[in-house]
């Protein structure tokens, strides 16, 4: 470029209110950010930031009256789009500004073959004729590489994976070649190795059109794999931006050097010689199909095996992680051995007794040994019950005084850092780290051998998320517990397990020491795992933060 | 700037301010109450109030409203306080409606909360026979019902509860079909809670919100179709109700209309402030509307 054209998109000043009794009265306050042609700018920021709300002011998508612009200016190529009427930004939609969403399921029309969503748009946008247009769509479904564009181009949304959902909404926002792309969260809702195949795809295309991105995510190892630029947003505020090397590695402001300070970073914990501990948890030849309910006229569908002879061993103090992409089987396992899930064959022994073998009687004795703690914090704690109710449940079914076991359950409070005056609120006045905290209380109320986490930090922001990991690692050491802990997010992984079982399609395929699986991967799919972590080439700089 | 996460958030005020903060948004439904507290103060005070037996003569037939202070409302054709049996009348038409909405209540709860927690052939057979009672007329059931058992109140309110359990029994299983996949319920089992313990003491709270709307509108069903049953001379003749009243006063009702309008006037606020409660409530209960 030799000229200095306008940039892409000028935000000067960008103030939006939020309606009276909300957390604060602007969910932005004074935003200024500029998006050059060709470049892509990532807006990070924990939940309730703003982030999203920041696409929708762009787009004139925002929820009005409540939540509106209230201040400052929206520049896209030199042009205001404050005050622009319904018709004028529905020119723009699409046409010149077009927006990625992070849940390609939601985003897509069930109803509508991918085809014809791909063709509405140009139908409105363009005067091109059918044949035109169906030829464009094919080039676009070709350009985004997704295999036999025209197969996919007569499927519905729901026959197709969802990294190649993705790849239609990437397809369909690009196919009128916007200038600016908006993508909000586009990976979150994806596996790692895909997460990394889309990122790849929304660079090289973004290079060839030379379009501006604004991209909104959560995740530092995303920004450190995509952007150009980066800013930092605190609650409505922007606290930092520059380039990308500036900020992920010589963070200025203390809430950015906190968020950096809590990614965790992908060196596996020092190896334990703990390795002649008693077993406490050992699986042998575990099996679990799901039959498929046939329709009435589609005939029967093929049954899913989950799980296909899973054998594993877990021993005192130790945390075995099971990590895998989802449909790897992993949920299943953890619901197997808690017996959640009925298994088709194998056994779970629990210090020596199979769990499987057991009668409902027998084994309502033996949950309280094995505990679990879920990966939704607020979908997990019955919103009817007091939290002090909610610890205490377990030990009272299984035969403690309720006076003591209420008393108990203050105590565990304080272990997982809460104050006791949170024992007669109810979950939802507490936020999601909070709510995990008192879920593993819960777990812990019944000093079990074993606890099973089922992606326990998956649904918090990073700040959090570091907290309660750390809380976990401090109290497997003080109380000598053992922990299967599922997760897709290895940089999790790294930091709290001792061995790690890679599972792929119901199999495992590689098992051994974190340490040396990281170091030294043996079989593919576990090469390909770790070469897709977002960032991997950035290491976190250590920083004291006064935050920790 | 700190981003410890183990503040909590000061308290919310207790669960019955926030509900009372709710359901007093809704001007309709604060009117539903005022006429609500009114009907209850009427069945209440009845005996007090307007002393003597609704039934027994306490003046000349058909003396028009207003005219003898000793019966202001009139009376009909034999003589019978219209007053009296307005308020004797609010105590059956609230006892009908309060007893057989319980009735309809228990029992759709029982089978919806067992067809939709066990799945399965047990959900087939609760409700194929769910749908065979909703196939036939809820009147025309009722009729049936009366028929067989007779005109007594109680077997009145039995039957009227019979006809109406269908409408909540759907309701709860659906309701529970969806909580019994929730992570809490998981959680539960995991610590060894007993089936019942899960369909009682987790689910149903989490499922009792829209079943208590439901309520009101079983309620204010359930008087309309006591009345209907008086109207129909099918009532229990021993009792002043509303439907009786009318039922009565139609062989007047050019002569006399004040007969069947009075009665008729007392359903119809009565059947209204059922369903502006019901409305209030659902403003007040429903977790998805927050301020």
């Amino acid at each position: 470029m030799t000229q200095t054209p306008p940039p892409v998109l000028d935000l000067c000043k960008l103030e939006i209110s939020l309606p009276k009794g909300a957390d604060r009265p602007y969910a932005l306050e004074g935003l200024d950010l500029t998006i050059n042609a060709g470049e892509i700018v990532c807006l990070v920021g924990e939940s309730g930031s703003g982030k999203s709300l920041c696409a929708g002011a762009i787009m004139g998508l925002l929820p009005e009256p409540h939540v509106r612009v209230t201040g400052g200016a929206i520049r896209f190529m030199g042009e205001e789009l404050r005050g622009k009427s319904d018709a004028e930004m529905r020119k723009l939609r699409g046409a010149d500004i077009s927006m990625i969403f992070q849940e390609p399921m939601t985003a897509l029309n069930p109803q509508k073959t991918v085809g014809w969503q791909i063709d509405e748009v140009l139908r409105l946008h363009t005067k091109m004729t059918k044949a035109e247009r169906k030829a464009r769509a094919l080039e676009m479904l070709e350009r985004v590489h997704i295999p036999e564009p025209a197969s996919a181009y007569n499927a519905y949304p729901h026959q197709i994976s969802g990294g190649q959902r993705q790849r239609v909404m990437i397809a369909m926002s690009l196919v009128l070649s916007p200038k600016l792309i908006i993508a909000d969260e586009p990976t979150t809702a994806l596996d790692v190795t895909t997460q990394l195949q889309i990122l790849k795809l929304i660079r090289e295309l973004q290079e060839e059109e030379g379009a501006g991105v604004l991209f909104i995510t959560h995740d530092f190892g995303v920004v450190a794999e995509i952007a150009d630029k980066v800013a930092v947003l605190c609650r409505g505020e922007l606290v930092e931006s520059g380039t990308t090397d500036a900020v992920l590695n010589r963070p200025q402001h203390p809430y950015t050097r906190a968020l950096i300070g809590a990614v965790p970073a992908l060196t596996p914990p020092p190896v334990k010689a703990a390795s002649d501990a008693p077993v406490v948890l050992k699986g042998t030849g575990l099996k679990k199909t799901f039959a498929a309910r046939g329709g009435l006229l589609s005939g029967k569908r093929k049954a899913v095996t989950a799980v296909k002879d899973l054998t594993f061993e877990l021993r005192q103090g130790e945390t075995l992680g099971v990590v895998g992409e989802s449909g790897s089987g992993k949920t299943t396992v953890s619901r197997i051995v808690t017996r959640l899930l009925e298994c088709d064959q194998g056994s779970v022994e629990l210090d020596g007794t199979d769990l499987l073998a057991a009668t409902p009687k027998e084994l309502r004795a033996l949950r309280q040994h094995i505990q679990m703690v879920f990966q939704d914090p607020m979908a997990s704690l019955n919103p009817r019950k007091r939290v002090v109710d909610l610890i205490a449940q377990g030990p009272i079914v299984h035969g403690a005084d309720p006076k003591k076991a209420r008393e108990d359950a203050k105590r565990l409070l304080e272990l997982v850092e809460l104050s006791p005056a949170a024992a007669n609120r109810f979950p939802h006045e507490f936020s999601g780290g909070q709510r995990q905290r008192i879920g593993i209380a819960r777990a812990l109320a019944m000093e079990p051998k074993v606890i099973v986490a089922d992606e326990p930090v998956s649904a918090l922001d990073v700040s959090v998320q570091a907290q309660v990991l750390k809380l976990l690692a401090d109290l497997r050491d003080r109380l000598n517990l053992s922990l299967l802990f599922v997760t897709h997010d290895l940089r999790v992984a790294a930091q709290l397990c001792d061995r790690i079982i890679v599972m792929q399609k119901g199999e495992i395929v590689e098992s051994g020491l974190t340490a040396e699986v990281f170091a030294n991967p043996q079989h593919p799919y576990t090469q390909n795992l770790l070469s897709s972590i977002p960032g991997r080439d950035w290491t976190p700089p250590s920083l004291h933060t006064d935050a920790a | 700037m700190t981003l410890a996460d183990t503040e909590i958030a000061p308290p919310e005020p207790p669960r019955y301010v926030m509900f009372w903060r709710r359901y007093k948004r809704n001007r309709a439904a604060l009117l539903g109450l005022v006429l609500f507290v009114l009907v209850v103060v009427m069945a209440l005070t009845a005996g007090i109030i307007d002393p003597g037996d609704p039934l027994r003569r306490a003046g000349d037939p058909l003396t028009p409203p207003f005219v003898n202070w000793a019966t202001p409302l009139g009376t009909d054709q034999l003589g019978r306080d219209v007053l009296s049996g307005v308020f004797y009348g609010a105590r059956i038409s609230l006892l009908i409606g309060v007893v057989a909405t319980l009735v309809a209540i228990v029992i759709g709860v029982v089978i919806g909360a067992l067809a939709g927690h066990f799945g399965g052939w047990v959900d087939d057979v609760l409700m194929r026979i769910t749908e065979a009672f909703q196939t036939i007329p809820n009147f025309v059931l009722l009729l049936t019902l009366v028929a067989i058992m007779g005109s007594k109140i109680e077997w009145i309110t039995l039957a009227i509860g019979i006809v109406s359990w269908t409408a909540p029994a759907r309701m709860v299983r659906a309701e529970f079909m969806s909580l019994r996949n929730r992570e809490f319920v998981d959680a539960a089992r995991n610590l060894g809670v007993s089936n019942t313990s899960i369909i009682f003491r987790e689910i149903l709270p989490n499922a009792l919100p829209p079943i208590v709307v439901y309520a009101s509108v079983i309620m204010a069903l359930s008087i309309l179709m006591e009345s209907a049953l008086a109207f129909l001379a099918l009532g229990d003749p021993n009792y002043a109700s509303w439907g009786n009243m009318i039922g009565q006063g139609r062989a007047v009702l050019r002569s006399a209309p004040y007969c069947a309008v009075i009665p008729g006037i007392a359903i119809i606020l009565t059947v209204l402030s059922f369903s502006l409660l019901g409305e209030g409530l659902n403003d007040a209960l429903n977790p998805r509307q927050k301020k």
